[in-house]
């Protein structure tokens, strides 16, 4: 058996074809979900895409986190049943739904950045993770205006207590993420936000490098083989 | 204009024939509205004389360029490869494996200098309107960019607006953004560029046209709503020269949505998937006045409109205001009636309002000679009654006089000759690092990291390599090339010329990825058609590129004329923008210009002759502020040649790397290719100014490592194309030696130089 991974499209969506590729290079069969039918079709892990969901309008994620698909999502996400991976828009989902703290604002420069990034990945017990090392550096897509990861120190404090940095970029970060921060998980290890875009990193002809496809064999070694994830007690 | 609830109807028009008409005020000369008189056999309505006025406006009916546009088709080469050529919204070329392109370059010039951030916005919706109205999916954009000096306050006005605008639009539907061009000069203070670029992919049976057959079949319009922006765009802001009270035109430029145009797009394709339009338009300049008339005179001629369904952002519109608007991301379709309601479906599906305004007409056989009738009705009274094909086909052709100005001979004969040419070795070493760090040479990231260039993960090239480059598909190999070239000084000092060196700049830039080029684009930007100067420009300027496109067998299977670039009596440098497509079969093959550090040790080949040929190079304008003489020589024979030993290259896996030589010559070149890779080169020439600075054409270097060089040379032997060996990729510095002496400058310098212009100049800190 195969894992099957969900991508949901919402209206605005843009990067969820590339997710679904890269769901498909790993191995694990990727479910086209669709915005509008409270139905997860009984997949095993959930990617948000990337994109600009309801076109970012009034916040960036703000409205998908009320549309029909994510009834069942969030519950089962929160309760650290369901892997969800957000990418760059996702995250900001994950955000305003409040299965991450914080809160993605707009680049420090005002402007949208495209660039190639290195990040350190620095949480390995998640469920999209395993498969890298800690410390290992992986250059990934960053494509975001919005994309300055903002949450108050207390948070900040908790997050790095707990191991729950995911990645952070090497250097400055370049939209003014607060302690460099790239990417976060839930107290379960099953629900990840990431800015920067790993699908576009899964081959060498199209991408900067194929450092992103571990988070998809992440997910399927987790799914088939069980690789572990951080106890929810560590929150 | 009379009110909403007091139209002014056809039989008014012919009860009051000596109302007094606002058709100048609308850009419509006397002699055209006594046409449009003699066509009606009446005055017109007002609203039809909306129609007249904005589909005869230059902008939307070519009448000052048409007669020269002509040579395109007329000399057209043969090419297999032509699916569908000019005249529909864009040009159709097959590229193998069943697979079609459309793609089209369009200006949005006017408009991006009255508001930049809309005005550039809504330039990139309507081109991919147009690509989506062929049938295919929007698959990537690219923009030629123009701008005054860097150091010019308005500069800094427009240049972050466009390209916020542009990231902004762009960025939101989805599509990446793989390269363009972006220059600076004098003359385009006041009178940017902003030319868009868009391509598609699709099927052969795919192709969809703008017509309306069958009679019974609906007319739906769907997409946003129809409010006040934009109205007058056409006729007012595109087709006159800007003057004191330009400000004032603030509110004609549209405002775009890129939301509606992303669920736009899905949308239609589905609608195009289950074969449910016979005929489909977008709306851009001219709005509902503009897709009526085409669709209905491309289809049985006939058509009846219900006007007031137009479904409005603001119910105070006037009808005349209706048919004018450019509310952007509103589509219009032919829909049969036994398939309405799975339109409807659709259209629901995605969130899409759709409403049925009208229906195709039977032409009876008194209407026939004239091609039946366009009628619209405004709450039941008759206000538009006009043969279609009056209005977007017959509109009037002016053989406008030109006439080669004076001034051109002291143009050519004040040569670069008489410039103080470096002298030593510190000399010339400073003088690349300028060259290099000039505004249009140097780095464009500050501008091109604004765009995502990633999305749909087909994105094989982008800027900034010598072209652009995607897959046509996840399912296939091929791929597709594209590069625009414009080159306003050259074309300045002679228009045809200039413009055959630009088109002989992209068709090497995107042999330089390793495609084949085989079709064109174009998008002609000048002054007034009004001044025979400028005229006698934009004559040269045609007949250079069909001539140039019939030599090397690429069709123009489209473009777009912009006129009026000017400020008073000041025009622009003339600056046509070719677009030049190309296919290879697998992208894998493609070339890169970068000396990656795999290509240490790698032989540099420069392909190609260089002469002592400054005449309104980089290098002239940037020391010595000049321009003058002649352009580089076009050697269009020795263009193809080098394409071709360029495509083989990439095909037999020989070349490592491959740079093209334009703007600032090898210097640059060697530059990009060295601090690209990150490792150095060092070269050896006999005259280094000549050899470093002289723009050449038909030059390329390519980096070829030691097991293929013989395999590369017999190549170049092949083809005819000379090959002088220059030096070796290694170090950490550009070197240069010559015979004299020598000079090195530490990749760390070449950066500094390289990359700080734009982000000092634009960043805010």
């Amino acid at each position: 058996m195969t894992a099957r991974v969900g991508v949901i499209t919402f209206p605005g969506s843009l990067d969820d074809r590339d997710a679904m590729r890269a769901v498909r290079i790993a191995g694990a069969e990727p479910v086209p979900l669709w915005h509008d039918d409270a139905d997860l079709k009984g997949v095993d892990a959930v990617v948000l895409p990337g994109g600009f969901s309801y076109g970012d309008y009034l916040r960036c994620g703000a409205i998908a986190q009320f549309a029909p698909v994510m009834t069942e999502l969030v519950p089962a996400a929160a309760s650290g049943r369901l892997p969800v991976l957000g990418i760059c828009n996702g995250f900001q989902i994950l955000c305003e739904s409040h299965l991450l703290p914080g809160a993605l604002t707009r680049n420090r420069s005002l402007h949208f950045i495209n660039r190639d990034q290195a990040l350190r990945i620095e949480a390995v017990d998640t469920a999209w993770t395993n498969r890298y090392t800690t410390g290992q550096e992986a250059v990934l897509v960053l494509k975001s205006g919005e994309g300055n990861y903002v949450a108050d120190t207390e948070t900040l404090d908790e997050l790095e207590r707990t191991g729950r940095v995911v990645a952070r970029y090497v250097g400055t970060a370049p939209n003014g993420s607060q302690r460099d921060i790239a990417g976060i998980t839930n107290a379960h290890g099953n629900v990840v936000g990431l800015m920067p875009h790993p699908e576009h990193a899964v081959a060498e002809l199209t991408g900067p490098s194929v450092d992103g496809l571990g988070f998809f064999t992440s997910i399927l070694a987790h799914l088939t083989e069980g690789s572990p994830v951080r106890a929810a007690s560590t929150g | 204009m009379p009110d909403a609830a007091q139209p002014d109807t056809v039989s008014t028009a012919r009860s009051t024939p000596q109302t007094s008409q606002p058709y100048a005020e609308l850009g419509m000369a006397d002699d055209e509205y006594a046409r449009v008189r003699e066509i009606l056999g009446r005055r017109p309505t007002s609203a039809e004389l909306a129609i007249y006025s904005v589909m005869w406006s230059e902008h939307c009916s070519y009448k000052s360029s048409k007669v020269h546009l002509r040579q395109f088709g007329e000399k057209a080469p043969r090419s297999d490869a032509l699916l569908v050529g000019m005249g529909e919204n864009a040009g159709v070329v097959d590229v193998g494996e069943g697979y079609a392109v459309t793609f089209k370059i369009e200006s949005h010039n006017s408009p991006s200098y009255v508001e930049p951030h809309q005005g550039a916005a809504t330039g990139v919706g309507g081109i991919v309107r147009d690509i989506l109205t062929m049938g295919a999916r929007p698959v990537a954009v690219m923009d030629a960019l123009r701008f005054g000096p860097v150091d010019a306050p308005d500069t800094h006005r427009v240049l972050p607006g466009v390209v916020s605008g542009i990231s902004f639009y762009g960025n939101c539907l989805g599509l990446p953004n793989i390269g363009g061009e972006l220059g600076f000069d004098p003359g385009y203070s006041g009178n940017p560029l902003v030319n868009a670029l868009c391509v598609g992919v699709m099927r052969h049976e795919d192709i969809k046209l703008a017509q309306a057959p069958g009679p019974g079949n609906k007319v739906v319009l769907f997409g946003a709503t129809t409010g006040p922006d934009g109205i007058g765009g056409a006729s007012v802001l595109a087709s006159a020269t800007f003057d004191d009270e330009s400000q004032a035109k603030r509110p004609s430029v549209q405002v775009g949505d890129p939301f509606m145009e992303k669920l736009l797009i899905e949308c239609s394709l589905e609608l195009f998937r289950r074969d449910l339009v016979v005929g489909v338009q977008d709306l851009g300049a001219a709005g509902v006045s503009c897709s009526t008339t085409e669709l209905a005179a491309a289809g049985t001629g006939g058509m009846r409109i219900e006007l007031d369904r137009v479904p409005l952002r603001d119910p105070r519109l006037t009808p005349e205001e209706v048919l004018m608007s450019e509310s952007q991301e509103r589509m219009m379709a032919i829909v049969e009636p036994g398939k309405l309601d799975e339109f409807m479906e659709i259209c629901a599906r995605w969130n899409i309002l759709a409403t049925v305004i009208g229906e195709v007409t039977d032409v009876t056989d008194e209407e026939a000679d004239r091609g039946g009738r366009l009628v619209m009705t405004w709450h039941g009274q008759t206000i538009v009654d006009l043969p279609p094909r009056t209005a977007a086909d017959e509109g009037p052709v002016y053989e406008r006089p030109y006439v080669r100005p004076i001034e051109q001979d002291d143009l050519q004969a004040d040569t670069p000759d008489r410039l103080d040419r470096p002298k030593t070795d510190a000399d010339l070493r400073e003088q690349v690092l300028r060259v290099l760090a000039a505004p249009g040479v140097c780095d464009p990231t500050w501008v091109t990291q604004q765009y995502d260039r990633y999305v749909l993960g087909n994105t094989v090239l982008a800027a900034p390599h010598d072209g652009g480059m995607i897959r046509v598909t996840d399912e296939s190999d091929r791929g597709i090339a594209l590069a625009t070239d414009g080159n306003g000084r050259y074309t300045r000092l002679d228009p045809y010329a200039g413009t055959q060196a630009a088109y002989a700049e992209a068709y090497r830039n995107v042999a330089a990825t390793g495609a084949r080029p085989i079709a064109v684009t174009n998008c002609l930007n000048f002054g007034s058609p009004e001044d025979p100067g400028v005229m006698w420009q934009f004559a040269e300027s045609t007949r250079g590129l069909a001539d140039a496109c019939a030599q090397l067998g690429t069709p123009v299977t489209g473009g777009n004329v912009s006129f009026y670039n000017q400020t008073g009596n000041t025009a622009i440098n003339p600056t046509p923008v070719i677009g030049v497509l190309g296919v290879i079969s697998d992208v894998h093959d493609r070339l890169t210009t970068a000396f990656t550090p795999d290509t240490d040790g790698a032989k540099i080949f420069l392909l190609g002759e260089t002469a002592d040929e400054l005449g309104g190079s980089v290098w002239a304008g940037v020391v010595h502020d000049h321009l003058g003489g002649l352009p580089p020589r076009v050697d269009l024979d020795a263009e193809a040649a080098l394409g071709a030993v360029l495509a083989e290259a990439a095909e037999y896996g020989v070349a490592a790397a491959a740079h093209d030589l334009s703007d600032g010559g090898l210097a640059v070149a060697l530059a990009e290719s060295a601090m690209r890779g990150g490792i150095g080169c060092s070269v050896r020439v006999d005259d280094p100014f000549v050899s470093l600075f002289s723009e050449s054409t038909a030059r390329a270097i390519v980096a070829v490592r030691p097991d293929a060089e013989a395999a590369f040379a017999e190549l170049c032997t092949r083809h005819s194309v000379p090959l002088t060996e220059i030096g070796t990729v290694g170090g950490t510095a550009l070197q240069v030696t010559h015979p004299g002496g020598g000079f090195a400058i530490e990749l760390p310098e070449l950066r500094d130089a390289y990359e700080s212009t734009l982000p000092a100049a634009f960043a805010e800190g």
